[in-house]
């Protein structure tokens, strides 16, 4: 379409894509530095960091299971919550709202993800964790005999992590669903109507044709989720042991490197702390990859069927 | 068993069940938008109660003592978020306007995919290695060091805005440049980028107003300082890290002040998305135009 070779300014070409390739090379840079800067651990404690449940600092002993454990349960726990209802949100805004309602409603979403993370850590410390402490003293006592019931009713600890969570990657995948649902062609929509279909059977039809896209929507939803830091750090009780209660207090990945790096005890801890970092680093690259490459594809298949469109919507600004 | 039952049961059922799937999503939008309700209304009427002028002109005082601001840090949110702005609108509208004008070459997909990837890395991830490059080196927490974290931060979302909208300038008034003779570079600069300013300009205030309320990318970088700093090479306060340290301790005074910040911060935000619409819609009506 466009006339890419036309003029021919090879020195422009050369001088933007200088500029263009600072952004992978930053990429890698971060992976390079982070392993680097963590040397010192990998070295000394190989695979055993990762299935070590012994946090240790005084004595110089780094396990990192339970910030794993802690990371990877409080983003699923939230991803159960908020996959549903952010799909709801997003059909419900592309498909069913009233067209007057629409920007309005799409603006408070938006505000939604756009409210900063210590914000959300704020509220969460001194109103969202009452609020659970006093669910969790209201649990019967026969119910707090079940492992994921378990433990002091404090309200830091995982529940308030994982609400909190909850509530900020919701716009985040709504709007991606939304862009993904805004490519499946009319005609799917259309030709459920003719057959007789209802709305939500319509709708349906609109959900199947994109769920790859949508898969890639949670997806991503759960790479923001796993990196989380500032509010789950103030409300996650930051105690280092793997536990299934949601009421016990636990710790993530990015929540340890955030309270222990500026006061580590020496090189090597800061080294473990920088290993922990690096891992992030590579989960969350792999889930971003993947659900790109999901995204991607759905979108291709869009463009393949004659509905000419452009990329999926840039990430992190709302679209 | 369905085809013995009645037809008029069974449309029955999809109707009500249509309906039900209808309301379970409208109730979801209710759902997720009660937090943002709860969330201003605490914001708001906790932060308005510690907030006065010198809460914007005063410097915090020592555990104990009531009163203060937050003057420096304010001022050190501003400054880092301005040197993060300087450093990633140049490096973001360029990386844009490649894998704009080239967007069919190897290197335009590996960098749409390496912005795509830097937009998602965690903040505290952009902490540790910026404390890697520029504070290991330096064996000391600076200014300058937050400011590149922030940065780095915004460059990606800027380059994907600025391709985005360069994509959407009609390629006759690309075309109609080459062929007056302009170089692509001319005809970027003077034809393309102009037609989609308003539109970068959004991108910027969106980055701007991500980063503005990054606290993780802060706390290993410039740390927090509790006295007046203008110099780039010392560690400077911002408002994020010090809701963050007020928040957490335990004094009902310094917990006040924290609300206050939030409350500040909350509205910057507010701004500069409000801003960004304001701009966006400019550009909408001007492509209508065209």
């Amino acid at each position: 379409m466009k006339t890419t070779r036309g003029s021919g300014d090879l020195g422009f070409r050369v001088f933007t894509g200088a500029f263009a390739l600072l952004l992978l090379a930053i990429v890698t840079g971060i992976g390079v530095v982070l392993y680097h800067e963590s040397v010192l651990s990998i070295h000394q404690f190989g695979f055993k960091f990762w299935v070590t449940d012994i946090w240790d600092p005084v004595s110089g002993e780094f396990g990192a299971r339970p910030f794993i454990w802690g990371t990877l349960y409080s983003s699923l726990l939230a991803l159960l919550v908020s996959a549903p209802i952010s799909l709801g949100v997003a059909t419900y805004l592309s498909e069913l709202c009233p067209p007057q309602f629409r920007q309005p409603l799409i603006f408070l979403t938006e505000l939604l993800a756009a409210i900063p993370s210590i914000v959300y850590g704020i509220w969460g410390m001194f109103v969202l964790v009452p609020l659970v402490r006093r669910l969790e003293l209201a649990t019967p006592e026969s119910l707090r005999g079940f492992p994921l019931f378990s433990g002091p009713p404090i309200g830091l600890g995982m529940l308030s992590a994982a609400l909190i969570l909850a509530v900020m990657i919701t716009p985040f995948i709504s709007s991606l669903a939304r862009e993904v649902l805004k490519q499946v062609p009319r005609m799917q929509r259309e030709g459920a109507y003719a057959l007789g279909a209802t709305r939500w059977e319509a709708i349906r039809v609109a959900l199947a044709y994109g769920r790859t896209g949508i898969v890639g929507a949670i997806m991503l939803g759960l790479g923001r989720a796993l990196g989380e830091t500032m509010a789950v750090t103030m409300v996650i009780g930051n105690t280092p042991k793997i536990a299934a209660s949601l009421f016990a207090p636990q710790y993530t990945m990015s929540a340890v490197i955030a309270n222990e790096f500026t006061e580590a005890t020496g090189d090597l801890h800061r080294h473990a702390l920088i290993e922990i970092g690096l891992v992030l680093f590579i989960i969350t690259l792999v889930v971003n990859a993947l659900s790109r490459l999901l995204i991607w594809n759905m979108n291709r298949r869009t463009v393949a069927k004659g509905k000419p469109k452009a990329e999926p919507a840039v990430v992190g600004a709302p679209a | 068993m369905t085809a013995l039952r009645p037809v008029a049961w069974r449309a029955w059922r999809r109707r009500i069940t249509s309906r039900i799937a209808v309301a379970l999503c409208a109730l979801s939008v209710i759902v997720a938008l009660i937090p943002l309700g709860f969330i201003l209304f605490f914001v708001v009427s906790k932060g308005i109660l510690a907030l006065n002028w010198n809460f914007f002109t005063k410097m915090p005082v020592p555990v104990g003592e009531t009163g203060g601001g937050m003057a420096n840090a304010i001022v050190g949110t501003l400054m880092m978020s301005g040197l993060g702005a300087l450093l990633a609108i140049p490096i973001g509208i360029i990386s844009g306007v490649y894998m704009s004008e080239y967007a069919g070459s190897r290197l335009a997909s590996a960098v749409r995919f390496a912005a795509d990837t830097l937009n998602g890395v965690p903040s505290i991830v952009i902490g540790v290695f910026v404390y890697g490059i520029a504070v290991v080196p330096f064996k000391q927490f600076t200014m300058l060091a937050g400011g590149l974290a922030l940065g780095i931060m915004m460059i990606p979302i800027i380059a994907r805005t600025t391709e985005e909208l360069l994509k959407l300038v009609p390629n006759t008034l690309r075309e109609g440049a080459l062929a007056l003779g302009a170089t692509r570079g001319r005809a970027v600069l003077s034809v393309v980028l102009p037609a989609a300013l308003p539109g970068i300009i959004t991108g910027v205030l969106l980055a701007l107003a991500r980063i503005a309320g990054e606290t993780a990318p802060l706390l290993f970088t410039s740390l927090n300082n509790s006295f007046w700093n203008v110099i780039p090479t010392q560690p400077t306060a911002s408002l994020t890290v010090q809701i963050y340290a007020y928040a957490q301790s335990a004094y009902e005074d310094w917990h006040r002040q924290a609300w206050a910040g939030a409350l500040v911060l909350v509205a910057i935000v507010l701004l500069c998305s409000i801003l960004a619409r304001a701009a966006t819609r400019r550009l909408e009506r001007m492509s209508l135009g065209s």
